[in-house]
């Protein structure tokens, strides 16, 4: 006897297999939907339970959220241009044009990275704004507010160095603009300016640096700090909720709630 | 009964310091804490349907716009000719522009180190953006530091010809000026909402507004020899 596509899933659910993988068993009691997230090494970053209030758009814009979107569909593109990606000198330009004439959907790949960058930048600074606004910085909640600092820088210098990889004209007089200002610094500033760019100008070296450094070590150390910042939220108490809104009724009484359900 | 009291009321959490602790219950209070209980869901699947859903509107949005405008690609590098303007990205033609009135060690260093030190120490300060309103206690002298404060600012702009700078600053010193009459009973809403504003917002709003225009006149209104140009001249 054919299964349906419930049933199917529910048998798959059940099987050996499936239970080796998802320790939290197959029911979906709060319990079990409470283990979901407690038992699963990314998902208990989060807190099994969420204020019904701060799930409401109004309450957080989700800019957070989309935050991590832009993320996400940065790193999956930008695994993809590095296939096609070459960090030398003059072959990364060359890499461009091959992106947009030669390679499949290689345009449409480079415009959903650049933009969806520019986007995170953007939304990284709103995010902050918002969190702000709301007051959510305040005790306990000081240090993720402080990680919230470095993952703007970081995503600040993620932009930054991925500006020079197309090597147009473009991406080097900007990373020139940038780069002059660090030789400002009082003293040290020639060596942080050498430092920099593996040379007193922009140059191969400036190019290849830039390469490693947005494609292995800023990457890393946002996923590092993302993950803190995930886990803080729930270790500081949930998302903040404003002192000056009101709580709203407790749950009715257990007696009362079957009335309440079908008064709704 | 009558014996004089040998002991301090206060409030201390401290387990180690102070072990044990007496609770007085007067015929006025009550024992039982305030509840603070409210409506929760489970993370799994109400929130984390949410943020997927969230997400992938995202993805559509930046799918379409991808499809229909090109990232730019100009000419292959070229460190003999130097575009007029050479302009830096454009999250940074905010601080480009300051260049523009202050030396590098001011604009490209002095003041970004100092954003990100205020930033960081936002939390640790008692900055407090749920406050009272700026003007409600206090007032004489809060309005007098206001406006020192307000046309210091003005001074400083208009001697190293900031004049991009002005305008947010002008508008936040009138908001201000309207709060310091408002209360928050006043019948108008704005005037309401304007009483009722700390000054940790009124600070950040000035900031983000700078942010705003700064970047924004860097962005469009920048040609040649960082001249004014309007964006439907270039």
């Amino acid at each position: 006897m054919p299964l349906n596509a419930g049933q199917l899933i529910d048998k798959v659910r059940g099987s050996r297999v499936w239970r080796s993988v998802f320790r939290s068993g197959t029911g979906s009691s709060t319990l079990h939907r409470a283990l979901a997230i407690q038992q699963n090494i990314f998902l208990h970053l989060f807190a099994t339970k969420v204020r019904k209030r701060m799930v409401r758009f109004s309450a957080t814009w989700f800019l957070g959220t989309l935050t991590f979107g832009t993320f996400l569909i940065l790193v999956i593109t930008g695994i993809l241009l590095m296939l096609y990606y070459h960090p030398s000198v003059p072959q990364a330009y060359a890499d461009m044009k091959d992106l947009q004439f030669v390679v499949s959907s290689g345009l449409f790949l480079r415009n959903l990275h650049r933009w969806s960058a520019q986007l995170m930048v953007f939304l990284v600074f709103a995010h902050m704004f918002k969190v702000f606004y709301r007051g959510a910085y305040r005790t306990p909640r000081e240090f993720n507010w402080v990680i919230g600092v470095v993952l703007l820088l970081v995503t600040l210098l993620l932009s930054y160095t991925g500006y020079l990889l197309p090597w147009d004209q473009l991406a080097f007089w900007a990373i020139t603009v940038g780069s002059n200002l660090s030789s400002s610094v009082p003293l040290v500033g020639g060596k942080i300016h050498f430092l920099l760019l593996g040379g007193n100008q922009v140059n191969a070296n400036a190019l290849l640096r830039f390469y490693v450094l947005h494609c292995v070590v800023l990457p890393l150390a946002a996923i590092l700090f993302i993950a803190v910042h995930f886990w803080r939220i729930r270790k500081d108490g949930g998302l903040y909720v404003q002192q000056s809104e009101p709580i709203p009724k407790p749950p009715p009484a257990p007696e009362s709630a079957a009335t309440a359900k079908e008064g709704q | 009964m009558s014996d004089p009291k040998d002991f301090v009321a206060g409030i201390d959490s401290d387990q180690r310091r102070s072990p044990t602790r007496v609770v007085f219950v007067t015929r006025r209070t009550s024992a039982q804490v305030r509840v603070t209980q409210e409506d929760q869901v489970q993370t799994f699947p109400e929130v984390l349907f949410r943020a997927a859903l969230a997400i992938e509107l995202l993805t559509i949005a930046l799918v379409l716009f991808s499809l229909f405008f090109n990232a730019p690609l100009e000419g292959i590098a070229d460190p003999t000719h130097t575009p007029n303007p050479a302009k830096a990205p454009w999250y940074f033609l905010g601080l480009q522009e300051l260049l523009h009135y202050f030396p590098p060690v001011v604009a490209g260093v002095l003041v970004p180190t100092l954003l990100i030190i205020a930033l960081v120490v936002i939390p640790y300060f008692n900055i407090n953006i749920e406050a009272n309103g700026l003007f409600l206690k206090d007032h004489a002298r809060r309005v007098r530091l206001f406006y020192i404060t307000a046309l210091g600012m003005l001074a400083f702009l208009l001697f190293f010809h900031v004049y991009v700078a002005v305008g947010p600053t002008v508008i936040v010193t009138l908001a201000m000026i309207v709060a310091s009459y408002s209360t928050p009973d006043s019948p108008s809403r704005l005037r309401r909402y304007l009483a009722l504003k700390p000054l940790a917002y009124w600070i950040m709003t000035w900031f983000l507004l700078e942010l705003i225009v700064l970047t924004a006149v860097g962005t469009w209104f920048r040609g040649p020899g960082w001249s004014w140009v309007p964006p439907w001249r270039s």
